[in-house]
């Protein structure tokens, strides 16, 4: 969806406010916040494309306005209730349905380490896809506009490109954040000319990667 | 924070509101939520969710405590800075991080080696990169653990990719024209984190010594590495 999110290339957003020594956490309820969300993955109700989706259909003023927890907290609420984890009852009223048995968490303490940490995500698939496109060619991001997640920028939709890397298959936000499949498909690193992207002003050396779906890409 | 309270209930509500469309009962549910009394603070709203999710057996207390303690002790720029040492002494691990970065990072055991996908693109004299995720916060976790708020902020994210030479001025690193910069823009599950420059003055420092000039900053490519005279004053 063309939403404020998607927010490479605009302008006047202001200075970058840098903050010295910053903490991980601002307050202790952004780190239960970042907790919650890290757990309730494991119940394998939704992903992460759907829960990047969450943020994304806030309405722009509240996206701007909202801290980065909050959004998380609003799309954890969102996602506990649609996918039937907890009803909107039990959230207003703060306690379990009584009619609803206890269920078993299936994420535990001792499961948790750095290195399982970093398999968190689970995207790529081993799977025999034959890409569509070579390292080298020339391709082109297509126009595309959906109403629903995507993951190609509006800044590059029509620009030409040049195909760096492939990193293999991986699922497919478009759908998957849908839970409508995933659609898997390779993924290439995509060099484009910074002065293909913005024209004269930028300088004519410097160019911007993205990593595109065969989905997101057509022959030039 | 500068959202009031009454703004953030709002919006939680109406943002279940959103998700809900087409869901008549979730939608008059939430609509009642709206005139509610609830305890406006963010941490008790947090702390009211977290006891229902303990108390249905959906979240294990312990759980969410190992996950937190991870991420604010374990998981952080000190990972990226050894891997980074690493290279700066030893042309071989170099040529193994930059052609499979999860495998070259698995020697230190913070990482899998079928972990979520890294990569890691190389500074040099006349080449500098620098990492963005123009769409959410995309970040290499395992290297730098959580990203700073200024990373997810509109102002980087949609700076970066127009203006990088700019962004990189306000951080205080002024480009020639000579230099080429790349911005990776982290549109799908791949992560990246730059390797910087070996800094001069630091011949016959050790490799625990250099990871301690290294910083998070140099990582995600709005800084350099600075020589130890300008870290130590």
């Amino acid at each position: 969806m063309n939403g404020i999110h998607d927010m490479g290339g605009m302008q006047d957003m202001g200075p970058i406010d840098y903050e010295r020594n910053e903490p991980v956490f601002h307050a202790a309820w952004e780190s239960r916040v970042f907790a919650m969300v890290l757990a309730t993955f494991a119940w394998h109700k939704w992903n992460l494309d759907a829960f990047r989706h969450t943020r994304e259909v806030l309405p722009p003023e509240d996206y701007l306005r909202l801290s980065y927890y909050e959004q998380w907290f609003s799309g954890l609420r969102d996602l506990l209730v649609r996918r039937g984890l907890v009803t909107a009852s039990e959230i207003e009223n703060g306690v379990p349905t009584a009619s609803v048995g206890k269920a078993t968490p299936p994420l535990t303490a001792d499961q948790i380490s750095p290195v399982v940490l970093s398999t968190r995500i689970h995207a790529q698939r081993d799977l025999p896809a034959s890409p569509r496109f070579k390292l080298g060619q020339q391709v082109r991001a297509r126009n595309l506009n959906p109403v629903g997640h995507t993951r190609l920028p509006r800044y590059a939709r029509g620009k030409l490109g040049a195909i760096h890397r492939n990193y293999g298959v991986f699922v497919f936000p478009d759908t998957n954040a849908h839970f409508l499949g995933e659609k898997p498909q390779h993924v290439y690193s995509v060099r484009f000319a910074a002065r293909e992207l913005w024209g004269e002003q930028a300088a004519p050396q410097d160019s911007v990667y993205l990593d595109m779906w065969d989905d997101y890409l057509e022959p030039a | 924070m500068t959202t009031t309270r009454r703004d953030f209930l709002t919006t939680a509500m109406s943002a279940a509101g959103v998700a809900a469309t087409g869901d008549l009962v979730q939608e008059q549910d939430s609509h009642h939520e709206l005139h509610q009394v609830v305890p406006s603070d963010p941490a008790l709203r947090v702390k009211a969710l977290e006891s229902l999710l303990v108390e249905k057996g959906l979240l294990d207390r312990a759980a969410l405590d190992a996950l937190v303690d991870a991420y604010e002790n374990k998981i952080g720029p000190r990972n990226g800075a050894r891997v980074v040492a690493r290279v700066w002494v030893d042309p071989a691990y170099k040529a193994r991080l930059l052609a499979d970065a999860n495998d070259a990072m698995a020697d230190f055991g913070f990482i899998s080696r079928q972990g979520d996908r890294m990569v890691v693109v190389e500074n040099t004299p006349t080449v500098h990169n620098l990492i963005v995720c123009t769409l959410c916060s995309c970040y290499p976790w395992p290297v730098l653990g959580l990203p700073p708020v200024w990373y997810k902020s509109a102002a980087y994210r949609s700076r970066a990719v127009i203006d990088p030479r700019g962004v990189l001025r306000e951080f205080g690193l002024h480009l020639g024209d000579d230099v080429e910069v790349r911005v990776w823009d982290s549109t799908a599950e791949l992560r990246y984190l730059v390797l910087p420059e070996r800094p001069g003055g630091t011949e016959g420092m050790s490799e625990d010594e250099l990871a301690e000039l290294v910083t998070r900053d140099s990582m995600v490519g709005v800084a350099k590495v600075q020589p130890p005279s300008k870290v130590s004053s």
